[in-house]
This record gives structure tokens, sequence and C-alpha cells, in this order.
């Protein structure tokens, strides 16, 4: 702890930081453009100028940069003084002299940084009488929107893509007053976390381009804390709807998990909520064949029949609804009926990767701990495309190990360019073994290409090295072995070692390379990090509730007798080959889906329930660390859309069942899941439930100047009418109740005195960077037993064998396009690839093929003609095929195929 | 008792007052251009829509009456989707017009707007929008805005120098 003087007042700081961060702590208001606290202080903006005084007689002072000064013991510093605020007038004076004059119709406006500033700095008057730079604006792709003549040249958007997020398709260019910031030419921009910069631009330059189509100002919007749905990292998200529609998807801070950031996946893929094929009425099928919509009481006094014996009923659940929902279901059919809805080779790994988690010496890392690894190893994953926030935090790891250097030569981390200086390109150890080339191979200090056997080969080999206890992989090759010695060797040196590994392959093996390696790093008292990725938002969340997998239920089905299925949130054609899925629907007389969504096995269905995407309902997911969050409903629907558990207390209570009589809100079923299952004792802590008041007040969703009140809904019947009622979460759906800084689980809007925009943040930290006050939302439902029982996993696999006629066929997973959801928005849908299936030059030219041919490819789960692609990052002998794209969601992976033309 | 025949004398004194009241409808009352009555939304000097739909005089609004949403035509000129005022909520404070950047939304001096039906009090914007400028002439905000549009291209606009070439590294 330092002390330091700020206006002749004491103030009690960490010496690591520099001026601006501990003042912007302490609640003091100081200008900033450039400074990020993910991104550190480049002293470039000259925004956040105070005078420093040497000692208590100095009264003269100098002007400093806060950003660029340490907060050293016995600073003394004046923000208020005549001259600092005079010097800071001028400066956005200056920066102020070309911004154009379109507040009105920029997207920024009302959240703009560089409007706080200029308010905050005191420049309010143009005197500027010369006329003004203009630039010609860049395409940049369906996501966001360039206005260049609005850049005030702070540098933050460079310094994020290049830096932070390693793109190198924006920089800027030009020279003195003719800087520019863009890229070579008009195009999309590349890296996968473009849409950061919408954030991080203090000024309108890059907007939001979906947000463009329906535009509402952040005052407007109803907004809600909620948690992303693509991919099973579970980043904290806000989000936002206005006139019954769902506008866009903001990043929600969380300190141990997403940070700052998020993916453009999980900003843009939020317009399936708004989607031409959302379920939004209840249907039934009508004597002619048809499903046709049909009214609540209607269907619900059909189903009676349907649902009077609970022995006639399987239920399917779905790693896309919430843990309540699946509960629920779960509860009503029986542990024996009820199957969670994951195919039969993620329920199996799920099942491994829990088992791991929970009693081998390793513990599942928060994206915060994967920030802070010195040293990675990776296995068998295409992270940037099956978990992309995971591969932003693998990207800032490779700092880790080099910025001993920059401590040791007592430089503060936060001086961003001397910190790049030293550093030069060193980077931290950072192993990537996978079938084919991915997107972190930039930052790699080794690649290992091969079949998932062989990745797993590898993975046996270094945990054989590092620790002589687990099982010796036989005929390792001489190279291999060479690299297994580099990558053991460099794990041992690390401090904070991870592996990372998952289910995107499908092979079980890797999961068990990858939990030896872990497990034999670890010592007495330090347990290494050990992440496994997952495919959805609460894949672990049925993990942990446990139940069959379709597979089980397509089997069993024979011996269960049953005449009812209802199936929650799920698709089951992706997931099993359709043949089987067809014959297994036979076998019913009434199958009840309920979704959101259409798709192929809603066309199956007797009855239809519409179910509520995160933008309708609350529930909680489990991520793929353990850690339970709960999302709550951003919008009051016009339909009747619901809670899939809550269609299901319905039902079942028309027809005659008792069972969820008591469930009249989330808290009961919350409270029965916490009683109940074990592996959920601690759900209740995810959130505050909906007792929870501040000052007796509810907590508001809609900001406290959200407008127009009293005319939204005037043209249908002027006179008002009551509120809707959220029984709940402790929000109202109106600005009523409490909008003041909310605690962590509940924030859903940043916004504080005199910061309107998301900078606004600061305020709502503990400490900056750090976690968000009250702590961090969330709660770790895994967490590593004190003692561990595990042996080393022995199944070390044969090593892989090319066949003839066969291909060894791999899910490739992209970023645009594999997720069910985030397809059904029409601009992810624009940046996803189209089919095609990769081939191994050495195949090609053995069978001919160039690229671009059709060819056709023939698997268990069906025959797909696609285009070829050729690479030489594949090895020979497998093939790999676009995971969940339209057209490919049905093919089952990974499998043996056959190519012909 | 004197002090009600001092009240009779009054009373019959103030017959030979001037009359004040005004014989409404037949005889108006005159009302200053400026005085506070109906809402209009107004036209720029070409003719096209002045407001942006920048939201500000919605959120300015003490009784929240106006909703409306932004659309864009293809050349990124903004306008409002709808606009509605329920005028059974307004109190006439001219906040709205005060916050309007773009002289689009004006109190005209007009009162006349009694109804029968509540519901007849909510205006839409076929309503509101006149084939006029109002009380502000020659003013038209996209020339002032940077936005490059379908008849305007950068550094076409007032004040607007033409745009940079990052290329050239000339001072």
């Amino acid at each position: 702890m330092a002390t330091i003087y700020v206006d002749g007042k004491t103030y009690e700081v960490n010496p690591n930081n520099n001026l601006l961060h501990e003042c912007l702590q302490k609640g003091i208001d100081i200008p900033y453009f450039c400074w990020h606290p993910a991104m550190g202080s480049v002293g470039s903006c000259r925004q956040c100028a105070v005078k420093q005084y040497k000692d208590e007689n100095d009264t003269t002072g100098q002007i400093v940069m806060s950003c660029m000064v340490p907060a050293a013991d016995g600073t003394r510093i004046s923000v208020d003084d005549e001259e600092a605020v005079e010097f800071r007038r001028s400066v956005i004076e200056w920066l102020m002299t070309n911004h154009p004059h379109d507040c009105p119709i920029c997207d920024e406006g009302g959240e703009c940084h560089l409007q706080d500033m200029t308010v905050m700095a005191g420049h309010n008057y143009r005197r500027f009488r010369f006329k003004k730079k203009t630039y010609i604006n860049q395409y940049l792709g369906p996501l966001i929107n360039h206005e260049m003549n609005r850049c005030i040249q702070c540098y933050r958007c460079v310094r994020f893509y290049k830096d932070y997020a390693h793109g190198d398709d924006l920089d800027v260019f030009g020279a003195h007053n003719h800087i520019y910031f863009g890229r070579h030419e008009d195009g999309v921009l590349e890296n996968e976390f473009s849409g950061n910069l919408v954030e991080v631009c203090p000024t309108g330059v890059f907007t939001d381009k979906t947000l463009k189509e329906h535009y509402t100002r952040k005052w407007d919007m109803t907004t809600a804390p909620s948690i992303c749905t693509h991919c099973g990292v579970g980043c904290n998200t806000i989000g936002a709807e206005r006139y019954g529609s769902v506008r866009r998807i903001l990043n929600r801070y969380n300190g141990q998990v997403n940070g700052y950031f998020l993916c453009d996946r999980g900003r843009y893929g939020y317009d399936y909520v708004n989607s031409e094929d959302r379920i939004r009425t209840p249907m039934m099928r009508q004597e002619n064949g048809e499903l046709e919509s049909a009214s609540k009481e209607l269907v619900l006094n059909t189903l009676k029949e349907a649902l009077k014996s609970k022995k006639n009923i399987i239920g399917i659940g779905s790693p896309r609804a919430s843990v309540e929902s699946n509960y629920a279901l779960k509860k009503f059919v029986g542990s024996d009926r009820y199957y969670t809805g994951l195919s039969d080779t993620e329920s199996k790994l799920v099942d491994k990767i829990i088992g791991i988690l929970k009693n081998a010496p390793v513990r599942s890392p928060s994206l915060k701990d994967i920030r802070e690894s010195d040293a990675v190893f990776i296995l068998g994953e295409d992270v940037t495309n099956t978990a992309p926030m995971m591969a932003l935090a693998l990207r800032q790891s490779i700092r880790q190990e080099p910025l001993k250097l920059v401590d040791m030569l007592k430089i503060p981390r936060w001086h961003e360019y001397a910190v790049q200086d030293t550093l030069q390109q060193r980077k931290g150890p950072f192993f990537i073994a996978s079938v084919t080339g991915t997107k972190l191979d930039d930052i790699a200090t080794r690649t290992y290409r091969a079949e998932s056997d062989d990745i797993a080969r590898l993975g046996f080999a270094v945990a054989h090295i590092l620790n002589k206890d687990a099982p010796a992989v036989k005929k390792l090759n001489k190279e291999v072995k060479q690299l297994a010695e580099v990558i053991a060797g460099a794990l041992k040196k690390a401090e904070r070692p991870v592996i990372v590994s998952g289910t995107s392959l499908g092979n079980e093996v890797i999961v068990h390379a990858a939990a030896n390696v872990a497990a034999a790093l670890s010592k007495e008292d330090r347990r290494t990090n050990l992440s496994y990725i997952v495919p959805e938002a609460n894949t672990m969340g049925v993990g942990l509730l446990g139940g069959g997998s379709i597979g089980d239920a397509i089997r069993g089905v024979k011996d269960k007798k049953a005449d009812t299925l209802i199936i929650f949130e799920n698709d089951l054609y992706r997931r099993a080959n359709k043949s089987n899925v067809d014959s297994f629907l036979k076998h019913f007389k009434h199958i009840i889906v309920v979704d959101y969504m259409q798709h192929t096995t809603t066309q199956r269905a007797t009855a239809v329930l519409p179910a509520g995407t995160f933008g309708e309902t609350d529930g909680t997911f489990v991520n793929y660390e353990g850690r339970a969050q709960r999302y709550f409903q951003v919008y009051y629907p016009e339909q009747e859309i619901k809670e899939s558990w809550r269609w299901l207390r319905d039902a079942t209570l028309q027809a005659g069942h008792n069972d969820f009589k008591e469930w009249q809100n989330l808290d009961a079923v919350v409270g029965a899941i916490n009683r109940e299952v074990a592996a959920f004792r601690k759900i209740n802590e995810a959130a505050p439930n909906s007792r929870f008041r501040i000052a007796g007040l509810k907590m508001s969703r809609a900001s406290a100047r959200y407008s127009g009140r009293t005319s939204i809904r005037s043209h249908e019947n002027v006179h008002e009418q009551k509120p809707p009622d959220d029984p709940d979460s402790p929000f109202t759906f109106t600005m009523e109740g409490y909008s003041g800084i909310k605690p962590p689980g509940l924030t859903n809007l940043f916004w504080a005195p005199r910061w309107n925009s998301v900078q606004a943040l600061t305020r709502f930290q503990e400490e900056i960077d750090g976690p968000l006050r009250g702590g961090d939302p969330g709660v770790r439902l895994i967490e590593p037993a004190q003692r561990f029982s595990f042996s080393y996993f022995t199944d070390v696999p044969a090593a892989f064998e090319k066949r003839n006629d066969e291909f060894y066929t791999v899910p490739l997973h992209h970023i645009f396009g594999s997720d069910e959801l985030s397809i059904k928005a029409p601009w992810i849908g624009e940046l996803a690839p189209k089919p095609y299936v990769l081939l191994n030059k050495e195949d090609a030219g053995v069978k001919e093929y160039n690229e671009g041919d059709e060819v056709e490819v023939q698997l268990s789960s069906g025959t797909w003609k696609l285009p070829v692609k050729i690479s030489d990052s594949i090895p020979a002998g497998v093939i790999g095929i676009p995971a969940g794209l339209p057209g490919l969601e049905t093919a089952i992976l990974p499998g043996w195929s056959t190519i012909s033309k | 008792m004197v002090s009600l025949l001092k009240s009779l004398w009054y009373v019959f004194l103030h017959m030979f007052q001037k009359r004040v009241t005004v014989q409404y409808p037949e005889e108006k009352n005159y009302l200053p251009p400026r005085w506070r009555g109906r809402i209009v939304l107004t036209r720029d000097p070409d003719g096209e829509e002045r407001c942006v739909a920048c939201y500000l005089c919605s959120v300015a609004c003490p009784v929240d009456c106006i909703a409306l949403a932004a659309t864009e035509e293809e050349d990124g000129r903004r306008y409002p989707d709808f606009f509605r005022i329920n005028f059974s909520r307004c109190i006439y404070c001219g906040y709205c017009e005060e916050a309007c950047p773009t002289y689009a939304i004006q109190l005209i001096p007009d009162f006349e707007m009694a109804e029968y039906n509540r519901q007849n009090m909510v205006y839409e914007k076929e309503h509101l929008l006149i084939n006029g400028e109002g009380k502000y002439h020659g003013y038209n905000f996209y020339k002032y805005a940077g936005l490059e549009l379908k008849n305007k291209g950068k550094g076409e606009g007032e004040n607007e120098a033409p745009p940079v070439d990052p290329k050239s590294l000339m001072p």
C-alpha cells in the first residue's frame, strides 16, 4: 500500500498501478481515452493530464499524464488545478475540431465516451472556424459499421485488434493529420473478436451494424443480465430489448469469465430470438396431418390423455435448455425414463469429463486462470471455433512467461509500450496438437497435426515423461517422442500450466490423455489447470444432472413400452442417425416438443409448445468450468411463451398430476433442485432469488430514463395497462424499482452519473480489472475433491492407420455456422462457410480430385455431395466435414466414410 | 349592511367596464407564433423529412408521451419508421422542440384538439408530418452532418474539406 495525495486529500493506493487507474478507483473523475484496464497505458491521447508536485513545498508543479505515472508512495497531484483543467479542456477542444456534427444520427450517441469526456473536461463551445476533415468509410463486413469522420485518433482500436486479439487486418495508415484506421482495402474484418471494437472505440467510428437495423438508444432498451447461449464458455452478456424484439447483446463484465470482451458469435448471434423460424404459439397436428396453431387450452386439454400415466412417458432433455427445465422433466418422468438429450459420444465424454474434474488431481480453470497461465498444451481442439473466448484468453497467456523479464527489469506491467519493447517477439510455451490447422497456430511454439488417436498418443507420451507412473506409449516414432520431450520440459518449468482439451473431436482417449498430462503435472501443493471444452451452453448442466443419451433412449425404447415422448428444446436429428431417430419416433403415439425454433423434430411432433429463449425466460446454465450462472428474462413477450418447465407444470396439472402444484416461480424449482440433486447443492447461490430487494424495491430492467412509457402501446389502447409482473426474478419490467448499482449477478446496465458509456464499468468493480463489487457472479459446482481418487488412464490407442478405401471423418468446427442457434441470425449466416469436404493433398492426388470438384461422401448417417477443399495440414487418410452447417446438421461425426465422384 | 351595499355598487359599476370575454369559437384570440400548442413534424427545404429519429424528443419528454422507431433508407439516411405522440398525456411543455437537433419537431399555435373519443388523441406520423418548414426556415441537418448520402458524397457538405487521402505524405 502506498499513500498518495490528491488535491490535499490522502488516499491509500496500490503502488503497482498508475495514477489514473487509482484515481478512477477512488471515484475521482479524470477524463481519458486511450487507457483501457485490459490494454494498459500508452499516453497517446493526452487527456488525463494532472499536475504533479515534487513535495509539500512545491507550489509550481508540472503537468503529467496520470496514466503514465506510477501511484508511488508520497505522490502529490492535483486534478482540480486550474492549469491542469485548462490543459484538459484545450486537449479535448483540439480533438473536437474535426469531429462531425452528427451525434443525432450516430449510434454511439447517448453512450459515447467522447460525449462524456467533452462534458467532463469542460469544452462546450466550438471556436474552430475552418473546414472539417472528412474520410472515406470502408465496408468492414456485416457486423461492424465504419464512420471514420468521428475518429479522435486514440489508437484503442488497433491496440485491441492487433495487440490484444492478434488480428492483422486492421491497422493505422497515413501520416501526421491524415491518420486513418481501417483495413488496407474494403472487406470483412477477419478477427473473431472484431465486435469488441464497438465497445472499445470511445466514439462512433466502429458501431454495431446489426443494431443499426433496428436502432434504439441505450436509455430506451429494457435490459437484463444474461448468459451467452452459443457455446459452452458461458460468457456473461446483457440482452437488450425494445418493441418486443431483442436489439443487441452487450458484454457484461465478469472478472472470472469473459472480462471485458465477447466473441462475434456471442455478440451477434442473438437474432435467432427474432427469427421467422420461432415457434410463438402452441401447435397441434390436425386430422389432415398438418401441424397448425391452436389455442393453449385446446392443446393442453388434448395432452391430458397422453400424460395420464407417467409410465408411458419418455422424456428427452437438452443441453440448450436450462438446468431447471431438464430437472423438471427428469423429476416428472423419472430417472430411468429421462435422457439428457446428448448424443452418444457427447454423453460418454461429458460423463468422463465430470468424473475427471471431480476426482483427478486437477482443477478446472476459469477464463481468468487461463489468461494468467504461463504454459499451454491444447489437445485436439480448434479453440477459436469451439470456445472462442477461451481462445482470446489463451492468446493472453503467451505473455505470462516473458512478463517475468518485465518484472525483473522493474517495468510496471501497465506500461504497455515499454512492456512490448521488452517482450519483443518473446512468447510463452504454447503447444497445439490438432487434426488440422487452427486459428491459434500463429502464436504456437510448436504444432502437431495428426489424427485424433495420434493426438492422444502424444498426450499419453507427454504424461509418461512427466511421471513414470503414467502408461508409456508403444511404437512412438522419433519425431513425436522428441516433441513430447519438448512439451513435457516446458510444462514442467511452468508455474501455472493449463491443459486444454474437449469433446469436439468426439474422441474419448484424447480426454483421457489430457487428464493424464494434467495429473502427471500436479504436485502436492498445486493442481494443474485442466480445461475441457464442451459444445453447448448447458452441456455440463445436463451432464451433472445425469441421464442416458439419445442413443440409450433409442436402444431402450422397445423395453419401455412408452407411447408418449416429451422433448425439451432439442433437435434429435442433429444428434443421432436419421434412420434411427425416424424409427424411434414411430414408437410413439404422442410426440410433444417444447421448443422455440422450428426444426426437423418439431415437424414430426403431434403437439408443439412455445418455449422461451434467453430473451423470454429465466434459468441457469452450467459452463465448461462447472460454473452455474443465472440468466434473466429480458422482456415480456406478446404471445404466451414460457419456460419449458412451466409448460410441463401446466400440462401435468391439467392431466391430474400434482407433482408441480407448488411450483409458482423459479425459486421453487431452484429450491427443489437444491434439495434433491447433490451436484447442485450450491445452485441457489448463482444469483439472488426473486425475493431480493434493495430498500424494499425490486430492480428495474428499464433505465431510469426509459422513454415512451405512455405512448408505446397507446395506439392499441389509450388507457394504460398495468405492467406485467415477474414472479421469477427480483426485476420489474419497467423503470420502476432500484436503478443504482445492483448486486453483481443482477447488473443489467453499466451507467453511473457522468459516465454514460460502457466505461462506467470502473464504478461497478471492487477494484479496476478485478471482481465486480460483491464478487464475480456465478458459483462453481465442481470443486476438486480434497482427497482424489485417480489412477492413470491406460487405454493408449494404437497409432492411426490409414485405410485404403475409407476415410476417418472428423468434424471441423466453425465459429460462424456450427452453432445451431446463431446461424439463424442473417449476418452470421452470411459469414458462415459453404459446406465442403477437406481432403489431404496426397489423398486428393491418389483420387485425382481437384479443388472444387463435387464428390459424394458416404457416412453411416447419410450421403452428402460436397465440393473438395485440399489442404496439406490435415493428415492423410482423414477428411474433415464442417460440423452443424445448414445442410450438414444431420451428419453424425466422427466416423468412417467413403468418397466417390 | 354597508358592506353589502358597497358590493352591490361595485357589481353595478362593473356593467360599464370593457368586456374581456372572447366569443370563442366565433371570435378567436391572437396566439403568438411561439405559442406552445399542437406538435408537428416539419420538412427540410428540400421537402424531405427533417426528423432523423435520434430519440432526443422522446427522452426529453417528462410524461414519456412520444414513441418512435428509427429506420434507414438504403443510402443511410435515417428517419422514423413510426412516430407517435399521445396527446392525451402531452403537457405542451415544449421540451421536445428544445431537444430537437434538426428543428423537426415544433409546437405551433393551435390548441383546438379536443376529441370526444380519447383514442383519437393518439397521433401517428401521418397526422404529425406537415408539408413545410414550420417556424424555422432554411435548415437542413444532413448538409452539416458529415454523413455520406445518395446525392452528397464525403466532403460535399457545408464546411467540409475533401476526403483525406491516407496514402498521401504531403502535409
